[in-house]
């Protein structure tokens, strides 16, 4: 009798973590909206929600590279790095012309992708090993190119991209739900998003299925270096400023959180954009209501440390390791 | 052999297993199981995949806790909890695997826990002569400056005379030795053999695991055959013939052999003057796979007969660019396969159902529907693009044909039967039409209705022109199965079987043959 | 009967290979010692076409300049060799200094030494316990750590806005001002660190957890407890170095150590500890502190204005093309 009731127990709780993982963070959001609003009812007004979207999105792009290479089972550490050198070509090449600058972050974006991605394909080095090597090299980079100070960005473009908004809704917010779709249909329908799960789940069967592993694992990192390169000049936009020694730094952290917060495991194989977009949203609810409520920056830091651990604690469990 | 050793009678069992029993989720692998180790004796465990062997060795060494019976040493009943507990209490293990740490000195390998120390620091040049005088002794001659090198710079079976050193230096009485020449080189299998021989003269107790068996009549006094987690056959070796013992390993009586036809396979003939669709020439993998060549026409199933360890599943895999082959050509339909990739032998019809459907087979966390297609995917898509109706069109049509039991294509393929996952892996094979298809251990591991179905499935795609090689350790599957038998030892084509001579005595003959150039010579100075 | 018999290939090899080639050698040498020579080589070139370089002065501020972040390497050395990471350590240097200043301020030399090194031991207990017992990855819970302690340092100096003195006069500050107490103390503490790693059980365990878990577990290793110790060893190093450093500037700067951790484990790498873990030595880590810092004085010299960002670039290239040249020379030697 008493057996039973534990063994049933052990079913609920076992549904329960199998929830959490799918729901939990969808929940989480709720909760913390309803607290939010009753202890603060301007929490969802306008103006405040327009202040959330434009620091979550940068974020988000990044999330969302990073959720693709965690999918194959690796890492991106270089992206901050990323944001870095694309903070750092814009007022170089401002001169010209804001879409020549912006084509070129991408580039750069690219071509560090390309850098981490070929040392993980091709060299087999780990991808912590791999991209780490571009976060400390990068940044260094980026601030021999811009110079020590921050420079001032005033360009009608770039300032449009950061600021503006369209029938009420900010350009940012718009891009970034091109951007999910995109990313939603390449990992729902698309050949790649296939390979991309199939790779990170088994790598030794999908290259026995004869699947271009190499391509799969390079293309993802080049387009993390993309989004990234993206969500540079979004920041660039927004503060009006190049900083390189400042800007995107511990991203790559926010972005992991928000990924594993977000129901895709560290061990790959799965991947969850939906949840990774609220992974984001959800730490980034979190900052503010904590700021807002006078919780002094630091330990809203600690807590989100705490937080980290905690998903990654719950995430682990999950994949059964 | 040596004068001095005393008979099986003499003297009490050092390790005594009795009536072990393990279970796990839906099976049985240990039954009853008992095994007796003497002192100055060693003792072969043998049996096919599947028999028990490697869960009676952990139920000895405290990996696994047995669910009944007793295992006693030297008299006390024991249990272990961790491997580490057994060799405290002197049962020392030597893996398949050499398990040291190839970055860290030879000396320190040796050592690690019991590190000789002066003023508290360990005394390194105390260590390292100690060390070499110790592997001196186990044929491993290398010095004060060898043993300071990373263990990993050494030959293998160096590595594993390391391993083998450090187990008997921990006082050890037992030692379990679990496949340990599977990587050996044959002049390091020698040495081997020689140490063997002097811990024998010390009186420990030596268990050992192999599938070769020409090492067993070289080196082994006892024998326990295991079969289906039960022992079949316990006693002196030497009373063994080769035959008699394969037989039992396989679980074939030879007085009554006869042909049962229990399986689904029919009768089908190849054209033998067809060009072969494939022709492997000289596959080598060293030290697993010695030059083997082999042809495979269309329309006909090319048996690979063999022991475990023969070099079967590699043979499979160099011809399917699943292992990089030493040296070696693979030609399809007249044109050659030059990279060795996985990607190019599929892309020429070649593919290969693994042995380990779950490590390198499945997607796990793809559904059936997925599964099947991953690999035909670039052909079904236009621009990246997945073709929903054309992917759907095909899963139906494989679901139905091979009668994949699902609960719908979208259920995980994690959650389906064994059966019904193998079949999913053949759809993923079949809707690309390849021309060779590899086959390693089909039925293995699943029910009866879905073996025979997959048997007979082989058969239709074989009438269909399909060239398929097929690995089977079951001798009816790879008899009634196969127009033709390659037979192969330690990685060597050692026979081939056609027309009349597929049959069961005649490849229990090939398989238990005496060894062309054998190592029974190396017995005489002992 | 008639079984044809298709013996295709002599199965006779060549007798095994026990000692390692000589090509062996030499590319393990690359690997140990790699370091070494092209610091050698660089201080060689910048003797001679730098006239500034080789001057006592120059050296001098070289050593000094380097010695207390050298701490954090020392124990990233062990955290790499034992097969992980730590993220943390610039955050952990950066609060050790605080909390020293705090304790000289608000209790003198005693509490000053022992509130950086019982916090620092807590964070890294913390850490190890959560990777060794809960099998959690290393660069996440401790990029979590590194925020964790940056958030506590904030909290401690009220975001920032308080920057406790050290009190004029106080015996802490004679712990690591002038020229060569920070030259002996981090000489001593690496001597120390080299001989526990090289000479000790606890070290040998080290390199046995990094090279093999599985085989180190079954030697008889006590794993999880090398691991916790290990990551406790790091953090209290890094908080011994921020101690250390509040003494010689006088106060705990709160600013200071980002990115610290990045360069620590450039230069555990360049000095050629395997990032895979389970090989590398403390001299090797002395290399590569050295290189690096020889390399930023040059740099230094010449574009003073980018000075730390063109290390950084440096390092980070110096850092790929080790990472790069130690996967093949461990693929070569057929070591992994």
């Amino acid at each position: 009798m008493t057996s039973e009731v534990v063994a049933a127990s052990g079913v609920d709780r076992a549904r329960l973590l199998a929830w959490l993982r799918d729901y939990g963070v969808y929940a989480a959001i709720v909760l913390l909206v309803v607290v939010a609003t009753s202890l603060h009812p301007a929490f969802l007004s306008v103006g405040n929600l327009r202040v959330q979207a434009f620091q979550l999105v940068p974020t988000l792009f990044v999330s969302l590279g990073m959720a693709l290479v965690i999918a194959t089972e690796g890492v991106d550490l270089s992206v901050g790095a990323v944001i870095a050198l694309a903070a750092s070509l814009i007022p170089l090449y401002l001169g010209y012309n804001a879409w020549i600058a912006i084509a070129l972050c991408v580039v750069g974006g690219a071509i560090a992708g390309t850098v981490s991605g070929l040392m993980v394909a091709v060299a087999k080095v780990q991808p912590i090993v791999a991209t780490l090597a571009l976060m400390i090299g990068l940044r260094g980079v980026a601030v021999i190119f811009n110079g020590n100070q921050a420079k001032p960005v005033n360009d009608p473009v770039l300032g449009a991209i950061g600021l503006n908004s369209v029938g009420g809704v900010p350009i940012v917010v718009i891009a970034a739900v091109v951007v999910v779709l995109i990313v939603l249909f390449v990992v729902r329908r698309t050949t790649f998003g296939r390979q991309l799960v199939a790779v990170g789940d088994n790598r030794a069967a999908s290259a026995l299925a004869g699947l271009p592993v190499r391509r799969v694992l390079l293309t993802v990192y080049i387009v993390s270096g993309v989004l990234a390169a993206l969500a540079g000049v979004l920041l660039v936009g927004h503060g009006a400023e190049a900083d390189p020694a400042t800007q995107g730094l511990n991203i790559e952290l926010a972005a992991i959180t928000a990924v594993v917060v977000g129901g895709t495991p560290l061990t790959g194989g799965r991947i969850r954009v939906l949840g990774t977009v609220a992974g984001a949203l959800f730490m980034q609810l979190l900052s503010a209501t904590l700021i807002q409520h006078d919780v002094p920056n630091s330990y809203a830091q600690m807590a989100e440390a705490v937080i980290i651990c905690l998903a990654v604690y719950a995430a682990r469990d999950r994949s059964g390791r | 052999m040596t004068a001095t050793a005393p008979g099986p009678d003499a003297g009490a069992p050092l390790l005594d297993v009795a009536g072990v029993g393990k279970s796990f989720p839906g099976v049985r692998a240990l039954r009853e199981a008992s095994l007796a180790l003497r002192p100055g004796r060693v003792h072969a465990l043998v049996g096919e995949n599947g028999a028990g062997k490697s869960t009676l060795i952990k139920v000895i060494t405290g990996v696994y806790r047995p669910d009944s019976g007793r295992i006693t040493l030297a008299g006390n009943e024991v249990s272990f909890d961790t491997p580490l507990d057994a060799q405290h209490a002197g049962i020392s293990t030597i893996y398949q695997e050499v398990n040291l740490v190839p970055l860290m000195s030879v000396a320190r390998n040796l050592f690690l826990g019991r590190e000789p120390r002066r003023f508290g620091l360990v005394d390194v040049r105390a260590m390292n002569a100690k060390a070499a005088e110790i592997l001196a002794d186990y044929g491993v001659d290398i010095g004060v400056s060898g043993v300071a090198r990373p263990l990993g710079s050494l030959g293998l079976g160096a590595q594993q005379m390391v391993a083998i050193a450090r187990a008997i230096q921990l006082a050890a009485r037992v030692v379990i030795m679990d496949e340990p020449t599977s990587s050996l080189e044959r002049r390091e299998v020698l040495t081997l053999f020689g140490v063997i021989r002097r811990l024998r003269e010390a009186g420990i107790a030596v268990l050992y695991v192999s599938h070769r068996l020409d090492e067993l009549y070289t080196i082994c006094d006892d024998v326990t055959v295991l079969r289906d987690g039960a022992v079949v056959h316990t006693g002196e070796l030497a009373e063994l013939d080769r035959l008699r013992l394969v037989s039992l390993m396989l679980g074939r009586d030879m007085s009554q052999l006869r042909r049962e036809g229990v399986t689904a396979f029919g009768e089908h003939d190849a054209d033998e003057d067809v060009e072969p669709v494939l022709t492997a020439e000289n596959l080598t993998i060293r030290p697993k796979l010695h030059g083997v060549s082999l042809k495979i026409r269309p329309g006909e199933v090319l048996g690979l007969g063999g022991l475990l360890g023969s070099g079967r599943s590699e043979t499979a895999k160099a011809i399917a660019g699943g292992l990089k082959r030493d040296s070696g050509t693979v030609t399809v339909g007249g044109k050659r396969l030059r990279r060795g990739t996985s990607a190019e032998a599929v892309r020429a019809g070649v593919v290969m159902l693994p042995e380990d459907r779950k490590a390198e087979g499945l997607i796990p966390s793809l559904s059936v529907r997925q599964n099947i297609v991953l690999a035909a995917l670039p052909r079904l898509s236009r621009f990246g693009l997945v073709s929903t109706t054309k992917q759907d069109e095909i899963v139906d049509y494989f679901v139905d044909r091979l009668k994949i039991k699902a609960a719908s294509p979208d259920q995980k393929v994690s959650e389906l039967s064994g059966g019904n996952q193998q079949k999913v892996l053949l759809a993923r094979w079949l809707c690309l039409h390849p021309k060779v298809l590899l086959l390693d251990e089909p039925t293995r591991g699943i029910d009866v209705g879905a073996k025979a179905e997959v048997q007979k499935l082989i058969d239709e795609f074989a009438e269909e022109g399909l060239g398929v090689l097929l690995i089977s350790s079951e001798l009816e599957e790879l008899i009634e199965g196969s127009d033709r038998v390659l037979v192969l030892r330690d990685g060597i084509a050692v026979a081939e079987l056609t027309g009349a001579q597929v049959s069961e005595p005649e490849l229990l003959r090939a398989l238990a043959s005496e060894p062309t150039a054998g190592i029974d010579g190396e017995n005489a100075d002992d | 009967m008639t079984i044809t018999s298709l013996t295709t290939a002599n199965p006779e090899t060549p007798p095994p290979v026990f000692l390692p080639s000589r090509r062996d050698r030499i590319l393990g040498r690359i690997q140990n010692q790699g370091a070494f020579a092209v610091l050698i080589l660089v201080v060689v070139i910048a003797s001679i076409g730098s006239p500034g370089f080789a001057s006592g002065a120059n050296i001098l501020s070289i050593l000094v300049g380097n010695a207390y972040p050298a701490l954090l390497a020392l124990g990233m050395t062990f955290v790499i060799i034992s097969g992980g990471i730590d993220l943390s350590v610039g955050s952990v240097f950066a609060l050790g200094g605080v909390l020293a200043s705090y304790g000289a301020s608000h209790g003198g030399i005693l509490l000053a030494l022992a509130l950086p090194i019982v916090v620092a031991a807590l964070i890294g207990l913390a850490q190890g316990l959560m990777v060794a017992r809960a099998g959690m990855a290393p660069f996440i819970v401790t990029l979590a750590g590194m925020l964790f302690a940056r958030g506590l340092l904030q909290a401690i100096s009220h975001e920032g806005q308080t920057t406790y003195e050290v009190p004029a006069g106080s015996a802490f500050l004679k712990l690591g001002q002038g020229n060569w107490a920070p030259i002996v103390t981090v000489a001593v503490l690496f001597v120390l660190g080299g001989l526990v790693l090289a000479r000790s059980r606890f070290g040998h365990n080290v390199y046995a957890v990094g090279g093999n878990e599985n085989a180190a577990t079954l030697m008889g290793v006590a794993v999880r407890r090398t691991k916790v110790w290990v990551y406790v060893l790091s953090a209290v190093l890094a908080g011994v170095a921020g101690l250390l450093n509040a003494s010689s500037l006088g106060s705990g700067v709160t600013a200071i150590g980002v990115g610290y951790e990045l360069t620590a484990i450039a230069v555990t790498v360049i000095g050629g500890t395997l990032l895979s873990g389970g090989a590398g030595s403390v001299l090797g880590t002395v290399a590569g502190v050295l290189l690096l810092a020889v390399i930023q004085n040059l740099i230094g010299q010449y574009i003073s204005q980018y000075g730390s960002s063109a290390s950084a670039a440096v390092n980070g290239a110096f850092l790929a093309v080790v990472v790069l040249l130690q996967t093949y020379l461990s693929r070569a030697r057929r070591i992994t």
